[in-house]
């Protein structure tokens, strides 16, 4: 009797099939034993993109460590939501301390485990891309420099929500925030600006760093498991929509992100000790239109006219990611 | 043991001496001395498991220190001046979350102008940042202080700073007393942490708090600070018992039976104002001194009963509460409300300016006659403030204030010429 491997994606569609897979492939969602570290009664908006990143996220990194983690919080979104007062939506030990110290609390936090030979639990920090990109910057920096035993995780909804949208170094261009409002000459945040931290990552040289999307939840899990599962600093920056600010239809999360991804705007990456060593081919590249036009926050780039030069830059800057990471070739670059 | 040592040196000691676990500091003049000692005391072996880190700035080094606090770690840094309102959000989150650091405060001035020298504008903007303050006279009373501090600390769950001059102390050689392991050991027990973040137990800290009980919250905090006005003199006491030597508690007196005049005071100060106090008792004049040794929570009516019975109160601060005057002395008139004893206040060593005894008993002899302005600059320089007054009135476009100044008073370096 012939046999054929059943593929993930033999289907055609984008269904998590966790039925095809091995038992061990499987997402650590789908098990019985999943931690629920975010639990549900949270107050995050309908169709949140960061407590979906955040839950598949620290659940994995509980799995990986045993459930022996600590995990380190920075002012934002995810904190307001997940712990008014006296309501905490985390069964695991989660501090917040401020805004911009995350990664110096979670590094302190590993120096003390150090200092009493606990070397059997795991830390995380994490924030958004306002705490991480911007006010954390020189923490962070800090923490990956020192190589000190956290791992980073930054969910990147590119502009400060939690204060009512805001640009951040993290805000396409283009985009409308409320201090980037579409309005003049140059409507929305301005073309050349913003930073990429996951490429700042690389350069000190820490052993990891990788780039995700709650796109793809089992990459995400995937890249969460290989950090744990490794010393010394690391960084994990996903991609995740915000309704809220995007403009986005909240039943569209999952939509707009995979056109994040398969626009090429948010390219998949693994690197190790400053090298790209694998991303995530494009299975089906689109136009950047095709993200763009799900979002309210790119509405002035069509009507009342057509913005052609600036989509024409968004598709370039999708076009050299392309380039870059090697996204539609069969081979890195 | 006594030895000559440094003041940066002792203080290191002692802290090394209470077994701290995590130590992070970033590097400001004048706190170098303390930090590098113990980098090297960790590093060489000598501190146990302590881990030291080298963080990227003041506000990363307490932060580090919230986060190895809340894992049950004995914490500790040092700082100063820009450092330490470089690091002002986090201190203001380790008081309101409860965690007892011990940090020094190399006393230092607030630029700008910068300037590196002696004064206590740092810790003085962070008075009400929820860190108890104690400041040290002399260099043994500092060593000692850290070893009453992180008991202090850790019975509350309320972060301390220790305060001592900058450069008067921490760079002064003077013979200085530590402790053994074992003596200190037996004073300070191990850290008991009344909160833990811990995968066995797991808790939420640092949650948001609405209108509905910040205020409770606050007010058991203020409760906490009030027990330390019990709690200090109760540790310096039982210092006292085991290690045979005066050190710390609220406040401390010297010749104030039968004064009509007393010279209230923080910090090194109180040597110079402790040698004035006794020339002047030798010209007949009644005088005495008080050093509050404790400034937050601030002993009101412990000062209250050791004032009332005189006549004439001369706070003297290195500090300045730009557009009123005195900090310290507002306090004490506080605690004086309603009796009647006149309370002046004196600024004095600003930017580390030197304090005479030559130029303290002018001051209270003038304060004796009724001719001290209010706030009273000790050795302001009119003749330079009223030529930069006028050249201001003539010129618009008059320049930057520091630069003029510096070369109006004809100075070289720091010395006038």
């Amino acid at each position: 009797m012939t046999t054929q491997r059943i593929k993930f994606y033999q289907t055609g569609t984008y269904t998590a099939g966790n039925r095809l897979l091995d038992d061990e492939a499987r997402t650590v969602q789908s098990r019985p034993d999943r931690t629920n570290s975010l639990n549900s009664g949270h107050r995050a908006c309908q169709g949140c993109g960061e407590a979906l990143g955040a839950r598949y996220a620290i659940d994995a990194a509980m799995r990986a460590a045993q459930k022996r983690l600590i995990a380190i919080n920075a002012t934002g979104c995810l904190e307001v939501f997940s712990s008014p007062y006296p309501e905490s939506a985390w069964q695991i030990p989660w501090m917040h301390s401020l805004f911009g110290n995350a990664p110096a609390v979670a590094s302190g936090v590993a120096a003390a485990l150090r200092a009493k030979g606990r070397d059997d639990v795991k830390v995380v920090a994490q924030g958004g891309d306002g705490a991480t990109v911007d006010i954390g910057f020189g923490c962070l920096s800090g923490m990956f420099e020192r190589n000190d035993e956290v791992l980073y995780i930054c969910y990147d909804n590119e502009a400060y929500m939690n204060t009512g949208i805001q640009r951040s170094g993290a805000t396409p261009p283009f985009a409308r925030t409320n201090t980037t409002q579409a309005v003049g000459e140059a409507p929305g945040n301005r073309l050349g600006t913003g930073k990429n931290v996951p490429r700042i990552a690389m350069a000190h040289g820490i052993p990891y760093v990788a780039t995700a999307s709650v796109a793809d939840l089992h990459d995400l899990e995937a890249k969460v498991a290989t950090a744990m599962g490794i010393k010394g600093a690391r960084y994990i920056h996903i991609h995740v929509p915000c309704p809220l600010g995007w403009g986005s239809d909240p039943a569209h999360t999952m939509k707009v992100a995979r056109m994040a991804v398969e626009s090429g705007l948010f390219p998949l990456f693994e690197a190790r000790a400053g090298r790209v060593v694998d991303r995530t081919k494009i299975r089906r590249k689109v136009s950047v239109e095709r993200y763009l036009e799900l979002q309210a926050r790119f509405k002035h780039l069509f009507a009342p006219h057509r913005q052609e030069e600036a989509i024409a830059a968004i598709q370039a800057i999708a076009d050299q990611n392309i380039a870059t990471y090697g996204l539609t070739d069969s081979r890195l670059p | 043991m006594l030895a000559q040592r440094e003041g940066s040196q002792a203080v290191a000691e002692a802290v090394v001496l209470c077994r701290p676990e995590v130590i992070a500091a970033y590097p400001i003049s004048p706190q170098t001395h303390i930090v590098e000692r113990l980098s090297r005391m960790v590093k060489g072996g000598d501190a146990g498991r302590c881990q030291y880190l080298n963080a990227e700035s003041e506000f990363g080094a307490l932060s580090v220190l919230i986060g190895a606090s809340a894992t049950g770690a004995r914490t500790y840094t040092a700082t100063t001046s820009q450092g330490l309102l470089f690091m002002a959000e986090a201190v203001y989150n380790a008081a309101g979350l409860g965690l007892p650091i011990v940090m020094t405060i190399a006393n230092r001035a607030v630029g700008a102008p910068i300037n590196i020298w002696n004064d206590h504008s740092d810790s003085m903007a962070l008075r009400d940042a929820g860190w108890i303050q104690l400041y040290a006279e002399t260099n043994q009373e500092a060593a000692d202080l850290h070893i009453q501090a992180f008991r202090l600390a850790e019975e509350l769950s309320c972060p301390v700073m220790v305060c001592m001059d900058g450069y008067i102390l921490t760079h002064a050689y003077e013979p200085i007393d530590l402790p053994d392991q074992s003596e200190v050991d037996s004073f300070l027990p191990p850290f008991s942490p009344v909160q833990l973040l811990d995968p066995s137990d797991p808790i939420s800290i640092g949650a948001m708090v609405g209108p509905e009980a910040f205020t409770e919250v606050k007010y058991l905090a203020h409760r906490q600070h009030l027990r330390a006005l019990t709690l200090v003199p109760d540790i310096a006491d039982s210092f006292q018992q085991q290690f045979h030597r005066e050190s710390g508690g609220l406040y401390r007196t010297y010749r104030m039976t039968d004064a009509d005049t007393v010279v209230v005071a923080l910090g090194s100060v109180i040597g110079t104002i402790k040698d004035t106090v006794d020339e002047l008792r030798d010209e007949g004049i009644a005088i005495g001194c008080l050093k509050v040794g404790c400034y937050r929570p601030f002993p009101a009516m412990q000062l209250r009963a050791a004032l009332e019975g005189v006549t004439r109160v001369i706070v003297v601060e290195k500090d300045l509460a730009v557009g009123i005057g005195g900090i310290v002395s507002a306090d004490v008139r506080m605690a004086l409300n309603g009796l009647p004893i006149p309370v002046h206040t004196v600024i004095a060593g600003l930017g580390g300016r030197s304090i005479s005894a030559e130029s303290l008993k002018h001051m209270v002899r003038d304060a004796r006659a009724e001719r001290l302005s209010e706030p009273y600059f000790l050795d302001l320089n009119m003749r330079v403030v009223d030529e930069e007054l006028a050249r201001r009135r003539e010129e618009r476009q008059a320049g930057p204030l520091a630069e003029q100044l510096i070369r109006a008073v004809k100075a070289i370096g720091t010395k006038v010429v």
